[in-house]
């Protein structure tokens, strides 16, 4: 009954989105009051009807109904309450289910609350909104029903993926969808305003909020993401330029751009083609990241489907939107007037830069995901990894935070370096003395040295717009930049320190041996089998001491699920503020060795903290922008009401 | 430095940059894909035409039966890699994935030594039925036949 009700809300959802884009486009073209005064209640309705389709999945997961095909593949009943309700999303149906639901939830909430952009642009964003959740609804209807049933129902079910059975699957996923599908939004503002020629500052505030949301979300979610890959796969890796991480990064870089461009718009009214294509391309992006791992053309464990019917569909999907927002872009670029004008040295031309080179990287990452891809359609099977992308991103990474130390500190439309000359030198001075320092006491490479001075000269620098202004008058939105600036600086030590000074270990050990790594003692003490819930494992139990001070216990696993029959090593972890100790459990050699894997990694741990902090600068922008917005709307009720009695 | 751009062009002025710039990437890009991107080998391929020494290579195949050994030191493995014409010894240090068995494929990443081995870096096995290294995925059952039938002559 539940899954009945679920896929009829699912169906009736579609319908009305189709009724929303029929209704925007007839509005769009000929105005009709009548018309145009039932899309924003259509957006709501659909919203709380896909929502309704949701819930009643995850209801399937949570009762554990058997007889629904989706549950008895992925899940089984041992498993813990969090993996059987977040197994909803742990599949391919249902984390299509879940990205449409984010969408359409998405427009419902701009149709309930957005104002501010002349109602034919709003409509016409909504409409193209309708359009794109459309495809969705069909190919989630078409080729991947997740309220199929099973008849006669499952006996047991099959189980989720025990790679997927972490706590991470609760939040990972759900968070990369919403800033994917926030981008959604900040595409359909940017089609709306094409089709209606209306690119203005107003415009930008009302998309800058979506931007920024679906930005904070990505940013989170890679953060997320990059942890979990780091302590599950036991590699000690954090980032492996795997495809399904550059799909994320894809959108995150274009959505990176698209923020500082709508903030120009916002802020100067320049820039106002370029904002609009970067709308385009951020969502893009979003839709190439999804056509890459869900369409089982890259096999991984987020590869689900495996079908070529289903690929076939989101390339479709892609090349319908992503094509025909271009031809429009191509139609309508010239008629948007151009926008206000700025000097080369000016904070428009610094954020120019920025955009240019988060661009330049986007494709050098894209251009080598695709590359794969491209040569085996000839028969050449090759692989690009960490040796390509690596340095040729830093090469215009690396640069580009030059320009992010400098750019802040630039007034808008029209500056001079002679004016901010002090702090510049200061920055040099920070950069040259860090480098000198990092040289002499260690000998490293090139790229984490470059990195640790230039994350030392942006640290400071990060905070320099605040020199010289009353701290508790400073807007939110100012102090989430220089926060979110900051954390790059942390990110990147994090990345330089843990790529020249980590520590590796592997070793054969029996009982009682000591390990030395780095200023760590590890002692083997046992390997004992344990049982969990719906696995066993043998567990080593490690007495670790960090230059003598007193020992902590660390105990990694081997771990053998039942269902599906899967093992997989489970590391054990110990966080210190300078870094992590890593710890993995390999197998027994015949003379009955353990194998034992560990990790020293200085500062680790700071990757993840820039990436928090990055996130967290970016919400503080959000409370700011919007309680800004809030005030003025405020603002201007009081004066058309003083007006009002006026008359 | 505060000039400002002839009003008129500035939008193309802009263009121009940002197509420069994407275009230089672009190169660039391409210029390290041809040095750094990893080329797949089977074993029969590997000793046909050897790649360069030192250069970065994935190499795809059977274990073959009885042919994996460890070292005295407990981490450091060696066996065989075949593809049912030919076989590549290869050396690996490290845990080995948890599916990693004689008879079964791997695909190891790693670089040709002088000595003819080769020396992996990082081993990917058959993970479960549903993740498998993509090479692996693509050798048909036939040839995973021949190759398996060639291991236990």
């Amino acid at each position: 009954m539940i899954a009945e009700l679920g896929l009829a809300a699912l169906w009736l959802a579609a319908a009305l989105a189709l009724l929303q884009l029929v209704c925007g486009v007839m509005v769009v073209r000929r105005d009709d009051a009548a018309l145009a005064s039932v899309i924003r209640p259509l957006a709501v309705v659909q919203g709380a009807l896909a929502a309704l389709a949701f819930g009643a999945l995850l209801l399937c997961f949570a009762r554990f109904d058997l007889s629904v095909k989706l549950v008895a593949m992925n899940s089984r009943d041992a498993q813990p309450l969090i993996f059987q309700i977040a197994g909803t999303w742990g599949n391919h149906e249902g984390s299509m289910l879940m990205w449409v639901t984010i969408m359409s939830l998405a427009g419902a909430l701009i149709a309930l609350i957005e104002r501010r952009v002349p109602e034919r642009t709003m409509i016409a964003t909504l409409a193209t909104q309708a359009f794109v959740g459309l495809g969705f609804y069909a190919f989630l209807l078409i080729a991947s029903n997740p309220f199929e049933r099973l008849d006669p129902p499952a006996q047991q079910g099959l189980g989720l993926n025990p790679a997927l059975q972490d706590i991470g699957l609760a939040y990972h996923p759900p968070t990369l969808y919403f800033g994917y599908v926030g981008l959604s939004v900040a595409f359909s503002f940017a089609v709306g305003a094409l089709i209606t020629r209306q690119v203005t500052p107003a415009f930008a505030r009302a998309m800058r909020p979506w931007v920024l949301g679906a930005w904070i979300f990505l940013t989170l979610g890679i953060t997320a993401g990059s942890y979990w890959a780091y302590y599950e796969l036991g590699w000690g890796g954090w980032w492996f330029w795997d495809p399904t991480e550059n799909a994320s990064l894809m959108p995150w870089l274009a959505a990176t751009a698209l923020l500082h461009s709508v903030s120009v718009l916002a802020a100067r009214d320049a820039l106002r083609t370029w904002t609009i294509m970067l709308g385009v391309v951020a969502f893009s992006m979003s839709m190439v990241g999804t056509f890459l791992v869900r369409s089982g053309i890259l096999t991984s464990v987020h590869a689900f489907a495996i079908d070529p019917e289903r690929g076939a569909f989101i390339l479709g999907l892609l090349a319908l939107y992503v094509g025909s927002a271009l031809v429009l872009f191509a139609l309508r670029a010239g008629t948007v007037a151009e926008g206000e004008r700025f000097a080369v040295t000016s904070r428009e031309g610094a954020l120019v830069v920025n955009n240019v080179v988060l661009c330049a990287l986007l494709a050098i990452v894209l251009v080598g995901t695709l590359y794969p891809l491209v040569t085996e359609a000839y028969g050449v099977r090759v692989s690009v990894g960490p040796p390509y992308f690596t340095p040729v991103s830093a090469l215009f990474f690396l640069p580009m935070l030059v320009v992010l130390a400098v750019g802040p500190l630039l007034r808008w439309r029209r500056d001079s370096l002679e004016r901010i000359q002090r702090p510049l030198v200061l920055f040099f001075a920070i950069a040259v003395i860090a480098l000198a320092g990092v040289w002499f006491n260690s000998s490293i490479g090139f790229l984490p040295l470059v990195g640790m001075a230039l994350a030392a000269m942006l640290a400071v620098a990060s905070f320099a717009p605040a020199q010289g202004r009353n701290l508790r008058r400073l807007p939110l939105a100012v102090w989430g930049m220089m926060i979110a600036h900051f954390g790059i600086a942390v990110a990147l030590f994090g990345m330089a320190a843990d790529s020249a000074f980590t520590v590796e270990k592997l070793v054969a050990a029996k009982e009682g041996d000591t390990v030395e790594i780095g200023p760590w003692l590890a002692t083997l003490k046992t390997v004992e089998p344990v049982a969990g819930p719906n696995w066993t494992a043998l567990e080593a139990t490690l007495a670790v001491s960090y230059e003598g001070e007193p020992g902590k216990a660390l105990r990694p696993q081997q771990r053998s699920f039942w269902a599906p029959a899967q093992k997989t090593s489970e590391s054990a972890l110990l966080t210190r503020w300078n870094g992590q100790l890593y710890t993995v459990l390999g197998d027994q050699a015949e003379d009955g060795r353990w194998q034992l894997r560990l990790w020293w990694k200085p500062f680790v741990t700071w990757i993840w903290y820039g990436g928090i902090l990055i996130g967290l600068g970016g919400l503080l922008a959000l409370i700011g922008r919007v309680g800004n917005d809030l005030k003025r709307r405020h603002a201007q009720v009081r004066i058309a009401r003083r007006k009002r009695t006026a008359e | 430095m505060s000039t400002r751009l002839a009003p008129k062009h500035q939008r193309l002025v802009l263009l121009a940059i940002a197509l420069v710039v994407l275009i230089a990437a672009a190169l660039i890009a391409a210029w390290g894909l041809r040095s750094q991107a990893s080329y797949f080998y089977v074993p029969s391929d590997l000793i046909a035409k050897p790649p360069a020494p030192g250069q970065a290579i994935r190499l795809g195949g059977m274990v073959q039966k009885g042919s994996l050994k460890t070292d005295a030191d407990g981490v450091t493995i060696h066996f065989m890699v075949g593809d049912g014409k030919a076989h590549v010894p290869v050396s690996y240090s490290g845990i080995v994935p948890d599916l990693f068995t004689e008879g079964s494929g791997v695909v190891a990443e790693g670089r040709l030594a002088p000595g003819g081995t080769f020396v992996a870096d990082n081993l990917l096995a058959k993970h479960d039925e549903n993740y498998v290294p993509r090479e692996l995925k693509d050798m048909t059952e036939a040839q995973k036949q021949a190759a398996v039938q060639e291991t236990t002559k």
